[in-house]
């Protein structure tokens, strides 16, 4: 049984490692080929770092997703402290129906709507070219605020409800409480919020691919264009860096979290 | 005493929607006083507290401290502070950074800073804790961090919330005898909240029951235990067996088809009442000199005595003896006079004091409470 | 009754209450508005009337959603359970391995399946190398369905797994206590206990599976056109936003149904992420 349990576990793996190892390896193809394999080179990676389009989209992105998420974050901690406050009636579950919708819907239904409206509101405004990165960071944040405020609202529910009467009890005014204490104690479910909405608004391409116009490009969106037609190796050795970028964070995060718990557990 | 009051509460009134939580409350507190508000889950016990604390203002009446009127005065400018149920220890500072986190809003010099809380983690024991972590502390020891934590900003009075609810039985009791010696060093007022009977009687110089939004009762835990006013105040403190009587004339009564000598007087003749017997205050003997006869039903050891149910013409009563006696034994009871307490009938009458339902699993059920104070209850939804 | 709070809660909602109403709410609103409309803005049913024929595409997307997910659901429910019985360390080093694909652009990941599973490509090279007739394999239904488990089975994994790690051990114990063996303990214990885990993983793979584009377009080779494909082309291509509105508020209607009829599985119909 523990045999066949490993076998299972490794074929599994195999499967979603498979594109990955192949776009790694051919990353380093001499050739323009991606299916046929003529030998190790990495001009792939120096025509990418030639190649100013990409580097700019990669900016792009990284500009949207950075905004997006802080923005994101900080409209999603504010109504989710108001939430926590509202007592059950028909505008608490009205607001808890609307955060679900994003999460619900389909991308592309969300993209596809988005896209109407800013259409529309274009026509109106009789301005052409609506989509950009203004209609981008909008909906990057209204993808991302459902994600930030159900990571900060059971942190919010999980501290004790007292912290902020406590510290008005020391002498704290109201406002100053919530800075000093509240947001502090919450702080770590903020940060998951905040990085979980920046690499969502990295990866997205379906919402991005409906709400953008030529004149501000992300990189999923430059990568579509391209493999519209086809791919060149240089976006695999993009992918490549990427994906060992990742890696290494993960890691490094990883062991920084085994870690803390070793901390945590040798101070008890 | 009477020129002393330092907390006067008058007319209180507080609902929330339908549900009037405070009626009509009256309460005085002195100075350097211990006292207790006591009583159920949904008494209004915390709902007071927090109107004190100034958490929570009044729908109706007034609140003085010291003469002067502070409804409207904040928190933060009130000379009290509260100990909360969950410590509510801000978890991103240390030991030490909790509890000069009140000296440090008063921008005061350094070395004052330093020095309070040197003193005031010496007051709890809990000396060489400053850098500390709060997750890295025990149930008992964020007590006290949050007990030197408010008392470093020398408050006139402290507001504990059920402070030991959260704390194993062993500890709760070794933290009821240091509270105790903290409020008797510092001279200064404790309010304090509890459901737990045993707590208050321990510690408190005045006890309030309450129940329902309504003081039952005022008065020292001798005054409580021994002369409860009405059957609930009877039941909640201790045990106790209520029997319907009659007052013939003053020092006579009748219950269980029995006439007895008492010590009460002061009833119309004839006046229907509530008898209160406390287990422990019955006497067995043998069958043909009790005053009452009865079959016991069930027999407990407790350890200091036997806790027996007795079959006394149907109703059933508790009894606590040193001796044991057998189920199904005819035993006789005798009972004093001045083991006998007078009641004036009240709403809760027939309500409590027959042991005829009573089993030790129930008891213990209805005790274990929800440590949720009363307000933030029902508030949970899933997102 | 007075409460005091350190800030009103009102007012740190207002400014999310009111971009929920423009972006969340608005946009759907002119999903339905664009479904009855001309371009010219005159009311009209003709966009709705043009579905029909897009109903052979509807039940392909179906079908291929309800596929992929079987399928996922079946990959994943053994490999969930195989890596909640591990100790601590090696479970989050091997949910960390089930995320890493995600982090990933998708768009890249799907592409180099097309290397993959080509007449000329890697499977194929290698088959016939072998000595092994090659396999048709791009362009087919099934690539299009292997493109959906591949991009979906994380978020199949994930939600199964987090349930299962949670599971109380002493329960599946009980169960073998009363008499259970292994395949009634697995049935009659741990799916029920898992079904939230299922429930929103089976969710969270269809969804995405059933309103694609991408793959469709890159595996199926344009001649499986899913609803996606469809809607796509109405807003970038043939420029029909009154139609592509209509097929999407079809589309958000099915998903609608079909996650109503998912949460009576469950008795909360709670999500896990």
């Amino acid at each position: 049984m523990k045999t066949l349990s490993r076998i299972y576990t490794a074929l599994v793996f195999m499967f979603l490692y498979a594109p990955i190892a192949v776009l790694l390896l051919y990353s380093f193809n001499s050739s323009t080929s991606t299916i046929v394999f003529n030998g190790f080179s990495l001009q792939w990676y120096k025509t990418l770092f030639a190649d100013g389009s990409t580097l700019h989209a990669l900016y792009n992105t990284l500009l949207l997703a950075v905004c997006s998420s802080v923005i994101a974050t900080v409209l999603g901690t504010a109504a989710s402290v108001g939430i926590e406050k509202l007592r059950k009636g028909a505008l608490r579950s009205a607001i808890t129906a609307t955060t679900n919708i994003p999460m619900m819907n389909p991308e592309i239904v969300t993209g596809v709507s988005m896209m109407l409206l800013f259409v529309f509101i274009g026509r109106i405004l009789r301005i052409n070219a609506v989509l950009g990165f203004g209609t981008m960071l909008i909906a990057h944040i209204t993808f991302n605020l459902p994600y930030v405020i159900l990571t900060v609202l059971p942190k919010l529910r999980q501290t004790d409800k007292n912290l902020a009467e406590a510290a008005m009890d020391l002498g704290c005014k109201p406002g100053s409480a919530f800075f000093k204490v509240v947001l502090p104690a919450i702080s770590p479910g903020i940060i998951t919020g905040l990085i979980m909405a920046f690499t969502l608004s990295l990866d997205d391409f379906i919402i991005s691919y409906f709400t953008s116009g030529p004149g501000f490009q992300t990189l999923p969106i430059v990568i579509f264009s391209m493999t519209k037609k086809r791919v060149k190796p240089d976006m695999y050795a993009l992918s490549a860096i990427i994906f060992v970028s990742i890696l290494i964070l993960l890691i490094l995060y990883n062991i920084a979290q085994v870690k803390s718990e070793e901390k945590s557990r040798k101070r008890h | 005493m009477e020129n002393n009051i330092i907390f006067d509460l008058k007319n209180i009134t507080v609902a929330y929607g339908d549900n009037t939580v405070l009626k009509n409350l009256n309460l005085s507190i002195h100075d350097r006083e211990f006292i207790t508000l006591l009583g159920p889950s949904g008494c209004g016990k915390t709902t007071t507290l927090r109107i004190i604390g100034g958490f929570i203002e009044p729908d109706e009446g007034e609140v003085f401290f010291e003469g002067k009127k502070i409804n409207g005065v904040p928190p933060y400018k009130r000379q009290v502070n509260t100990i909360f149920q969950r410590y509510a220890l801000f978890p991103h500072l240390n030991v030490y950074e909790n509890v000069v986190f009140g000296l440090r809003l008063r921008h005061l010099p350094e070395k004052e800073i330093k020095e309070t809380a040197r003193e005031m983690l010496e007051l709890v024991n809990l000396k060489g804790f400053e850098k500390r972590h709060i997750s890295s502390l025990s149930g008992g020891q964020q007590q006290r961090v949050a007990i030197a934590r408010a008392l470093a900003v020398k408050p006139r009075v402290l507001l504990l919330d059920e402070p030991l609810g959260a704390l194993d039985l062993k500890l709760r009791k070794d933290m009821q005898v240091e509270l105790k010696n903290i409020q008797q060093r510092l001279g200064i007022t404790f309010i304090y909240v509890t459901h737990d009977q045993e707590e208050a009687l321990s510690m408190s110089d005045t006890i309030v029951v309450m129940d329902n939004g309504l003081i039952q009762q005022i008065g020292t835990p001798e005054d409580i235990y021994n002369e409860p006013r009405n059957a609930f105040v009877a039941d909640f403190i201790g045990e106790s067996n209520i029997v319907d009587g009659i007052m013939l004339k003053d020092l006579y009564c009748q219950f269980s088809g029995q006439r007895f000598e008492c010590l009460d007087k002061g009833f119309a003749p004839n006046e229907q009442v509530d008898v209160v017997v406390r287990p422990e205050d019955v006497d067995v003997v043998p069958v043909e000199k009790g005053m009452l006869k009865g079959t016991v039903t069930s027999v407990t050891f407790k350890g200091v005595h036997y806790e027996m149910i007795v079959d006394i013409g149907g109703f059933k009563w508790m009894i606590q003896s040193t001796d044991y006696q057998a189920e199904g034994d005819r035993i006789g009871l005798y009972i004093e006079p001045d083991a006998i307490h007078i009641m004036k009938k009240s709403e809760y009458s027939g309500m409590f004091g027959d042991y005829s339902s009573f089993s030790e699993e129930y008891e213990e059920l209805s005790n274990a409470e929800e440590p949720e104070d009363e307000e933030n209850s029902g508030e949970e939804e899933d997102l | 009754m007075n409460r005091r709070s350190s800030l009103n809660s009102k007012l740190t909602v207002s400014p999310y209450i009111i971009w929920a109403a423009l972006f969340i709410i608005a946009p759907l609103f002119f999903v339905v508005y664009y479904s009855f409309t001309t371009s010219a803005g005159d009311f009209t049913l003709e966009n709705v009337q043009a579905l029909s024929k897009y109903l052979p595409t509807f039940l392909r997307s179906i079908w291929f959603g309800i596929e992929a997910t079987l399928i996922c659901l079946i990959i994943a429910f053994p490999t969930a359970y195989i890596i909640a019985q591990k100790t601590d360390k090696i479970q989050r080093t091997m949910v960390m391995l089930v995320m890493l694909p995600m982090w990933m652009s998708f768009l890249i990941r799907t592409y180099s399946w097309m290397a993959i599973l080509q007449d000329t490509g890697i499977i194929n090279t290698f088959l016939t190398k072998l000595g092994i007739h090659p396999v048709h394999m791009i362009n087919t239904g099934g690539a299009v369905i292997l493109g959906m488990v591949y991009n979906f089975l994380p978020y199949m994994i994930l939600p199964i797994y987090s349930v299962m790690a949670k599971l109380d051990y002493s329960m599946v114990e009980a169960c073998q206590d009363l008499g259970g063996n292994r395949l009634t303990v697995i049935r009659k214990c741990i799916i029920p206990l898992s079904l939230p885990g299922i429930v929103s993983g089976v969710t969270m793979v269809f969804v995405p599976s059933v309103s694609t584009f991408y793959i469709s377009q890159k595996l199926g080779g344009g001649s499986f056109d899913l609803i996606g494909d469809v809607i796509e082309r109405q807003f970038q291509q043939s420029y029909n936003y009154n139609l592509g509105a209509a097929l999407s508020l079809v589309l958000m209607i099915l998903i609608l149904i079909s996650m109503a009829f998912m949460n009576k599985f469950s008795d909360e119909g709670e999500i896990v992420i």
